[in-house]
């Protein structure tokens, strides 16, 4: 914390581009009149352009409930008129989109509710690391693990930190394509009898001929599709599987029967599954295996999407609502720069307008290293951003000089938390801990470092609405306001704000009882039907099907009513393998969070970024471990150390995630950035970041590492 | 004499190097200072079968600091007699103002516990947070630990609440120098002079 707080890289005052976008020369400039050149930017791009062409870029780092989650930004554009807004996000798009096709929703258990079951199947998931704190998830499934009955199968291209000898089984699978894998499992469950009929026939749509919604095609249901009596003839068997996967059929039809035959059983997926160009087919497939053996609703299961959190349902800073009702994907905001009026709804995801009028001409930038370090083809991004006819002004707000600062036109030194008073509650990923902190300042702000709030009411007070936008509050009032309005849902726990303030932290123990996702749909499917249209679960989605009529797709690019392994572009099967032979994904690692933190030089020494790689794939390219290497593709080159390791499959790369975008003068990033190699082709339903499908090569540059 | 001890159960580890952090944190070390390191050991092997792939593959973190061992080498190998045992509480305890840097117990420690100081150009060593645990506290590593996988205290008193402590690689053999170090370990654990596998990380070790 303290070497963050005091880097080098804070931005001490506020500063103007003097260079080329991208080329991070700065001039120190007055508060005022970095305020005056932002509103006037802002009042230039609203009156010329209209609100459409303002956009807030994602950001997620850091989640106060004022200053943080860009909630003063938010206030004060809504009040302006509003901006572009986006749905989904870098995290979860695919399973966000898809999902809800299937259950209507992202039911979800907790990660306490393991500890019933007798069998954990997890397909990627790395809690350890990516919920790795001592409180919440992955203690939750330590603990759930220590009841010492349950087998756990992790699939994972990936050896994570999460098993380490805590698994029963490590079964690894190469990336993208776990939902062949799950059609496999389905076809030994069908084959041998041991799906649950039942509970298909009364709680599913889809799942044979008999439940099919009406209009759909013959042979169109799960049963046929994975029996090969389908339009693709082909039998979704252990073999078929085994080629595509990796896994050996021995191990398929093992774990086929080993979920067949043990209740309760607990399905999971990982995030990382689904940042693939099939990610929506994959987080929508697994899910199957609960559906398929009923294992959903009750004790000890889940219904196969992902662990869940339980949430105060604290008050935030009041956003208001956006007046602008068009809506891009979170993931489409460099293609509307670039493209801007070409993105429209049934080609782009582009939604409540038929196509953008606008491109995005003022983008907005805090809490967020998105610019170009977390979005996908680091490369192409830098030449869309240095054109500053596209974008036309580009605001950043942050408290160190990360790779996306490089490219303001103005940049505001933001505060640390300990710099400020604010209100957080536990965010999101706590698992069933849940608490609230106030946020209050040990130590005065560094240099002219002010906190968003504060800054968005002198822009307030710019555009003559300073009264509306503050409320007459300052942050701590504000914060006093918010607690108190968060305690009138927890009057017995949550104690007066004075006493609250003293002790800095509560915690609060919400209804924790609602820990077994779709238990009431369980109960009692007719009282308690899905937000589905048919209000069943829907294997088959008709809604699906209509999608795929209506919408436009790159050629390659389907969207399907059943959820089905699809091969896609940069997936092994890709003849692009012959030049990139190898696939790459990323990994979080417990060095940083995303990019926040990379510049600690006691975490990079710690936890050093090194791309993995299998012997096997080593030593064909005469690499030993600690070689310095290129890791490249068409998108670009990335330098850094090889970790030569059995903990990753052979045929499979995994760089990092997180690592600061520093493209030296031949165009390596020797920075280490894995969206250095990412691609900016959209996912087909979600419009979404693909960032773990990838081909690449790897070469030996030297064996001096220095 | 009391004698104070660690303990490590890696089943419980993640790796997440906490430990480490912290104790960098407290002691304010430099890059290149760990009192507390964090091994990566893993081996084992792949074999290709058609498009598929077997695997046998074994992997576990093994953190650890100064043993504070009963036999110690760095005191014998110390001519200044910097490095001293303590009789109090068995914890190997340096005197700086003694330490030549001549870097002997540096060389002769099997588990590279004392370090040499770039900036004080001193050797610097964990003294198992003496002054935290004289306050009743514990050491900054076992408080730390998110996995509440570290413990410290008396070593007979941390063999009954731990018993079937085990050596395991790539720690080496323990008659060596005694270690006051309780492992309890995992199912992929292998015995200390165990050639299946590797120290994965040795750049940060």
């Amino acid at each position: 914390m303290r070497k963050r707080i005091y880097s080098a890289e804070r931005i001490p005052y506020p500063m103007k581009r003097v260079g080329k976008r991208g080329e991070g020369k700065f001039e120190r400039i007055s508060w005022d009149e970095a305020l005056d050149t932002v509103a006037a930017a802002l009042k230039k791009t609203i009156d010329q352009y209209g609100n459409e062409a303002v956009h807030l870029l994602y950001g997620s780092g850091t989640y106060q409930l004022i200053n943080g989650n860009q909630n003063a930004s938010k206030r004060l554009l809504n009040m302006l008129g509003g901006y572009l807004g986006a749905y989904g996000t870098y995290s979860s798009a695919q399973i966000g989109m898809a999902v809800p096709f299937t259950y209507g929703g992202l039911p979800a258990s907790y990660i306490t509710e393991i500890a019933n079951a007798h069998l954990l199947v997890s397909f990627g998931n790395n809690l350890s690391v990516t919920r790795g704190s001592g409180g919440g998830m992955s203690y939750e499934l330590t603990h759930a693990l220590e009841t010492g009955r349950l087998r756990t199968i992790m699939i994972d291209p990936r050896y994570s930190d999460t098993m380490l000898g805590k698994e029963s089984e490590w079964v690894p699978i190469r990336p993208g394509t776990d939902a062949a894998l799950v059609e496999a499992i389905a076809y030994i469950l069908i084959t041998e009898d041991m799906v649950d009929q039942p509970f298909l026939d009364k709680y599913c749509v889809g799942y044979d001929e008999k439940t099919l919604p009406e209009g759909a095609p013959e042979n169109s249901d799960y049963k046929s599709y994975i029996l090969g009596k389908s339009s693709d003839k082909t039998a979704k068997t252990p073999a078929w599987a085994s080629e595509i996967t990796g896994i050996p059929e021995d191990i398929i039809v093992r774990i086929a029967r080993e979920i067949g035959t043990t209740k309760p059983c607990y399905i999971t997926q990982g995030l990382g599954v689904q940042r693939h160009a099939n990610g929506e087919q994959t987080s929508r497939a697994i899910p199957m295996l609960s559906i398929l053996t009923g294992n959903l609703g009750l004790p000890g299961t889940s219904p196969g999407a992902r662990g869940a959190d339980s949430s105060l349902g604290e008050a935030g800073l009041p956003t208001g609502t956006n007046p602008v009702k068009t809506l891009i994907s979170f993931f489409s905001w460099s293609d509307a720069i670039d493209r801007g009026t070409e993105l429209t709804a049934l080609k782009d995801g582009v939604r409540n307008k038929d196509k953008l009028d606008v491109p995005i001409k003022f983008l907005w930038v805090t809490q967020s290293n998105t610019l170009i370090n977390q979005h996908s083809d680091s490369n192409a991004t830098h030449k869309i951003l240095q054109d500053d006819k596209k974008c036309e002004f580009i605001l950043v707000v942050d408290n160190q000089m990360t790779p996306s600062t490089r490219y303001a036109d103005i940049l505001l030194p933001d505060v640390t938390s300990f710099e400020m008073w604010d209100l957080t509650a536990d965010g999101y990923s706590s698992g069933i801990l849940n608490f609230m902190i106030s946020v209050q300042p040990s130590i005065k702000p560094f240099e002219e470092a002010r906190p968003l709030y504060d800054v968005c009411c002198d822009l307030a007070k710019r555009f003559g609405i300073e009264k509306e936008y503050s409320e007459g509050r300052t942050t701590e009032q504000w914060a006093e306001f918010l607690y108190n309005k968060t305690r009138e849902k927890y009057k017995d726990q949550l104690p007066d704000y004075e006493t609250f303030k003293k002790k800095g932290m509560v915690r609060v123990n919400t209804n924790r009882d609602k820990g077994i996702g779709l238990k009431a749909f369980r109960d009692d499917p007719g009282a308690n039907p899905l937000k589905t249209p048919s209000g069943k679960i829907e294997i088959y989605s008709a809604r699906l099907a209509d999608i795929a009529k209506k919408w436009t797709l790159p050629k390659g690019d389907v969207i399907t009513p059943l959820p089905q392994y699809v091969a896609t572009w940069e997936s092994h099967l890709d003849p692009k393998t012959k030049q990139f032979p190898l696939q790459m994904i990323g990994h979080h690692t417990k060095g940083r969070t995303h990019s926040t933190y990379h510049n600690i030089d006691w975490l990079r020494e710690v936890v050093p970024d090194e791309v993995w790689i299998n012997p096997v794939d080593a030593q064909k390219r005469n690499i030993v471990a600690g070689d310095k290497v290129h890791i490249f593709n068409e998108r670009g080159t990335v330098e850094m150390a090889a970790k030569v390791t059995n903990r990753i499959m052979p045929g499979v790369v995994s760089i990092p995630q997180g690592a600061w975008y520093k493209p030296n003068e031949k165009g390596v990033d020797v920075g280490g950035n894995v969206n250095t190699l990412t691609s900016l082709r959209p996912s087909p339903l979600a419009k979404a970041n693909p960032q773990h499908t990838n081909l690449v090569e790897v070469k030996k540059v030297s064996g001096d590492r220095s | 004499m009391k004698q104070l001890g660690f303990f490590i159960d890696t089943n419980k580890c993640t790796g997440c190097k906490t430990c480490q952090i912290s104790c960098k944190d407290l002691k304010d070390q430099p890059v290149g200072m760990n009192f507390r390191r964090v091994y990566e050991y893993a081996g084992g092997g792949w074999r290709q079968e058609g498009k598929a792939w077997r695997q046998q593959i074994f992997a576990y973190y093994v953190s650890v600091a100064c043993n504070h061992c009963t036999d110690p080498v760095c005191t014998k190998v110390c001519e200044p007699k910097a490095l001293m045992k303590r009789e109090d509480n068995g914890l190997v305890i340096l005197d700086e103002s003694k330490c030549t840097a001549c870097m002997a117990c540096a060389k002769a420690c099997p588990y590279g516990a004392p370090q040499f100081n770039e900036v004080k150009k001193k050797m610097n060593k964990c003294d198992g947070c003496i002054d935290r645990i004289a306050r009743g506290g514990q050491p900054v590593c076992v408080e730390s630990c998110t996995q509440r996988a570290l413990d410290f205290g008396e070593i007979d008193m941390l063999k009954k609440k731990y018993p079937n402590g085990q050596h395991i690689a790539p720690l080496p053999d323990p008659s060596w120098t005694q270690p006051n170090l309780l492992v309890r370990s995992g199912r992929t654990a292998r015995p200390f002079g165990d050639e299946k596998g590797s120290v994965q990380n040795p750049k940060e070790v």
